[in-house]
């Protein structure tokens, strides 16, 4: 036998001990439970992106170019509540999260392993109604679900709500046991000011989770009820009120953007610091405008609905308190900033994704101030530009921070590392189609092009096209992404603990970790960004 | 009318639109001037402070400065309480129509509007108005929740099935406008497609008062309304001469404001009288004992819209 020890993964690692399916199936593993969220979520991902390309061909020409309104109809509800419900939403937390928390906490795991894999088979069993909802007639309601029209329209809208609510609870109890985690289990010396920034965005982000959630819920359970039993609270022939649902609606699910773009930014602390290699600017700032957008996000969700006709005074005190909330999302930006000066800056996959994060970001924080301006709003509402602002912020955010962890974390997860040289041809194509596609919405929506339509006016052709061919050079991005990150978890060069030179305690075990994350007990001997008192050098 | 035109804003064609470019404009200036400002000073620290060779030492332990703190915190804040002010201001302006404004009742259905002008016309999908008038819109739907959106006067509205939703706008110059409807409503949603015709004044009134002679089967809101008066029993409790009877009079009473029971005040309007008719016990006003039944089922929408511009002809304006 000739093969070199070194191309081996260290021993044990909780990727191949134990074995076989029933141990990753019964598994109370974190990082397993972590990659088989992980594994779903890419698996949604995929199919949401498949629909949105499907959206844009059909868009690429005026009229009927490869399917009916009806089909186009359902096609937008499945790409918006797949990528909302299925993906986006669990996808930091719960993928992410799951795998590094306890680990960045010097924890053996969460603080209830049970309740985590649990979790795990909730969000499965609904995504299963989702699935059977896609199979049986879909739904056309907008992944908003407004009544009047999804009480009255036909299709499987029970079993998709159904499943979005049974997926929630999966949402709270991964939030309920981040926090008791975050309280309980971290390393004596680690205080909470000595925490690593992205376990401050997970903790907002549980907090979220466990007050908002319950009310997208009710909700649901409200809708279930009207479209089976007729109870009428959102109907107005008997006395219900259908704008009604739309405060229940945004109550939960304005909050629930900063369940996707909280734990975003908590990943990008930790990149920009780790590729700048130097302290965080503003620590504090960071971890406290992270509890600071959680608790004014509870009270913006009027800004959903300046053209519903809420009163005049309503729509004056969320417009007020939708600037506010930028505020603190401005503050880190700077803070990222400042962080970069006098570093020692690298520029590996994960800080390409910064780099994007921090382009895209500003642009869809910016806009959001045009859509919290009340005239302008009243312009913009329900257009394109709305589109692009929240693909900005979802996409350009939420997503672009998911990608930089992936990359960042890839190494540690499979113990190997993926093409550098591959990954910046992915990057170069993602951030060129995204921009090609939804930057065209901008000037769509300006001149008054109304989201949610099949077809459109002649004076819209070529920027609706121009989008289109953007979306395939974005979905080519994805694909060559996902050849290289795949071929790396097989043939990749080694990596070793430590690759990039971090400090957080998970590169301080092996790539993989083993079992139990640790295989001597770790000590606190440093804090998560003290790159001005601790030389560490990258093991490669 | 061509949109393409321009690059952003659509040209500005009611006497709103000026001012919300205005401060659509401002923010687009002030949000250039911070996405530059990030991206150059992102890139020029990306490439001023880049790692030359493989080793790396310690860097530089500062993570805090008070001021510069402040300082970014401070100059947004001001910033977004100038466009808050502003936007609040342009709203309000938005949302209380000029008095004497031409009074266009619009219904939004699947998937298609209706428009009820004061003299009993009717127009399906196309508004005409008079340049240079104020024209407020009273909408409401049929069915599920539309959305009114001309982009060229930069008003929307949402029109729901429960209630009554007011806009209004005065076009600036003639010609003919896109109307889109904005919110969601199903398979005919990009179809549901509409024009508002902007007409001079000498040219609205003639269309108008040919446009009412045509449409005699159609009864006008007023007519309508004195109909279910004396059809639907009103008549029985309601007076139109000013005296008091079980209930108050309908005369001389929209617009105006009444002392309800509880002590509290309220001002007669479109949506307080359509709660009056479905849930008359909601608020009563003082004098008179809660005995009104519901007319929840009993009379259509339309019926209701009727009973309303009745009321307002009984009324001075």
């Amino acid at each position: 036998m000739s093969v070199n020890k070194e191309s081996f993964l260290p021993e044990p690692n909780f990727l191949t001990s134990p074995k076989g399916l029933k141990s990753w199936l019964l598994t109370l593993d974190h990082k397993r439970i972590g990659l088989m969220y992980l594994f779903a979520i890419m698996f949604f991902f995929m199919i949401g992106g498949i629909f949105a390309v499907l959206i844009r061909l059909e868009l690429l020409q005026i009229g009927e170019t490869i399917m009916s309104a009806d089909t186009y109809n359902r096609m937008f509800t499945l790409h918006g509540a797949i990528m909302i419900f299925l993906f986006i939403i669990p996808a930091i937390p719960a993928a992410m999260g799951n795998i590094m928390l306890p680990i960045m906490l010097g924890a053996k795991d969460v603080a209830f392993p049970r309740l985590n894999l649990a979790s795990w088979y909730i969000y499965i069993g609904g995504s299963l109604f989702a699935i059977y909802s896609m199979a049986h007639g879909a739904v056309d309601t907008g992944w908003t679900f407004y009544t009047p029209y999804s009480t009255s329209t036909n299709g499987a809208v029970i079993s998709m709500t159904l499943g979005v609510f049974i997926i929630g609870f999966s949402s709270i109890l991964t939030g309920l046991n981040f926090i008791v985690t975050i309280h309980k289990l971290r390393l004596p010396g680690m205080t909470w000011f000595k925490m690593p920034l992205f376990i401050w965005g997970l903790y907002a982000t549980a907090i979220i989770q466990v007050l908002a959630t319950p009310v997208l819920a009710i909700t649901l359970i409200l809708l279930i009820l009207e479209r089976t039993l007729g109870i009428g609270i959102f109907d107005p022939a008997m006395g219900g009120d259908p704008v009604l649902f739309q405060h229940f609606f945004w109550f939960y699910s304005h909050p629930a953007v900063y369940i996707m773009i909280l734990p975003g930014m908590g990943i990008i602390s930790e990149m920009v610091a780790v590729f700048s290699h130097k302290r965080i600017f503003g620590y504090k700032a960071i971890a406290f405008s992270s509890l600071g957008i959680a608790f004014l996000s509870f009270l913006v969700w009027g800004h959903h609905m300046f053209t519903s006709g809420q009163s005049e005074y309503a729509a004056m005190i969320f417009s007020f308190l939708t600037f506010m909330v930028g505020i603190p999302s401005g503050i880190k930006t700077f803070n990222w900033l400042a962080t970069l000066f006098r570093g020692s800056i690298t520029f590996e996959a994960p800080m390409l994704y910064v780099f994007a994060f921090l382009f895209l970001f500003t642009i869809g924080g910016l806009t959001g101030i045009f859509l919290g301006a009340l005239p302008v709003d009243i312009h913009l509402h329900d257009t394109y530009f709305v589109v692009a602002h929240f693909h900005y912020v979802m996409m350009g955010g939420t997503v672009m921070a998911f990608l930089g962890g992936i990359h960042y974390w890839w190494p540690k997860i499979w113990g190997r590392m993926y093409s550098e040289a591959w990954a910046r041809v992915a990057w170069v194509l993602i951030f060129v189609g995204f921009n090609m596609t939804f930057f065209t919405q901008f000037l769509l929506g300006t001149k008054g092009m109304p989201r949610r339509y099949f077809d459109y006016l002649p004076q819209f052709e070529g920027m609706h096209g121009f989008s289109s061919v953007g979306s395939l050079v974005l979905g080519a991005g994805f694909i060559v992404m996902a050849f290289y990150l795949i071929h790396a978890i097989f043939k990749g060069r080694l990596a070793g603990d430590n690759p990039w030179g971090a400090l957080t305690l998970e590169w301080q075990t092996s790539s993989p970790p083993p079992p139990e994350n640790f295989l001597k007990d770790p000590v606190f001997t440093h804090g998560p960004y003290d790159y001005d008192t601790v030389d560490v050098q990258r093991t490669v | 009318m061509d949109s393409t035109a321009t690059l952003w804003m659509p040209p500005a064609q009611s006497t709103i639109a000026g001012e919300v470019d205005a401060l659509f404009y401002f923010i687009f200036y002030v949000a250039m001037g911070f996405f530059f400002l990030v991206v150059l000073a992102a890139l020029y620290f990306l490439i001023r402070y880049r790692r030359k060779g493989n080793e790396v030492g310690l860097t530089d332990g500062h993570d805090h400065n008070f001021k510069l703190e402040l300082i970014w915190t401070i100059i947004p804040t001001i910033l977004v309480f100038i466009v808050f002010i502003w936007g609040f201001r342009t709203y309000l302006k938005m949302n209380v129509a000029p008095k004497g404004a031409i009074e266009i009742k619009v219904t939004g259905q699947k998937w298609f509007w209706s428009f009820d002008y004061p003299n009993g016309a009717v127009t399906l999908s196309e508004l005409v108005v008079p340049a240079g008038r104020p024209v407020k819109l009273l909408l409401s739907s049929r069915d599920v929740i539309h959305s009114f959106y001309v982009p060229d006067f930069r008003i929307k509205m949402d029109a729901l099935p429960n209630r009554y939703t007011m806009l209004w706008f005065e076009a600036k110059n003639v010609g003919t406008y896109n109307l889109y409807c904005a919110e969601y409503c199903g398979t005919g949603h990009s179809t549901m497609l509409g024009k508002v015709k902007v007409l001079s004044v000498s040219d609205y009134e003639k269309w108008l008062a040919n446009a009412g002679a045509e449409k005699d089967a159609e009864v006008p809101l007023p007519e309508l309304g004195k109909k279910v008066y004396t059809g639907k029993a009103c008549m029985t409790c309601h007076t139109i001469d000013g005296t008091p009877s079980v209930g108050p009079t309908f005369k001389n009473v929209f617009g105006h404001t009444v002392e309800l029971s509880d002590g509290t005040t309220i001002t007669i309007d479109e949506n307080y009288i359509r709660e009056s008719v479905l849930k008359p016990q909601a608020k009563v006003v003082k004098g008179f004992a809660p005995v009104m039944p519901t007319f929840q089922g009993l009379l259509s929408n339309r019926e209701i819209d009727g009973i309303i511009a009745y009321i307002k002809t009984l009324s001075e304006q």
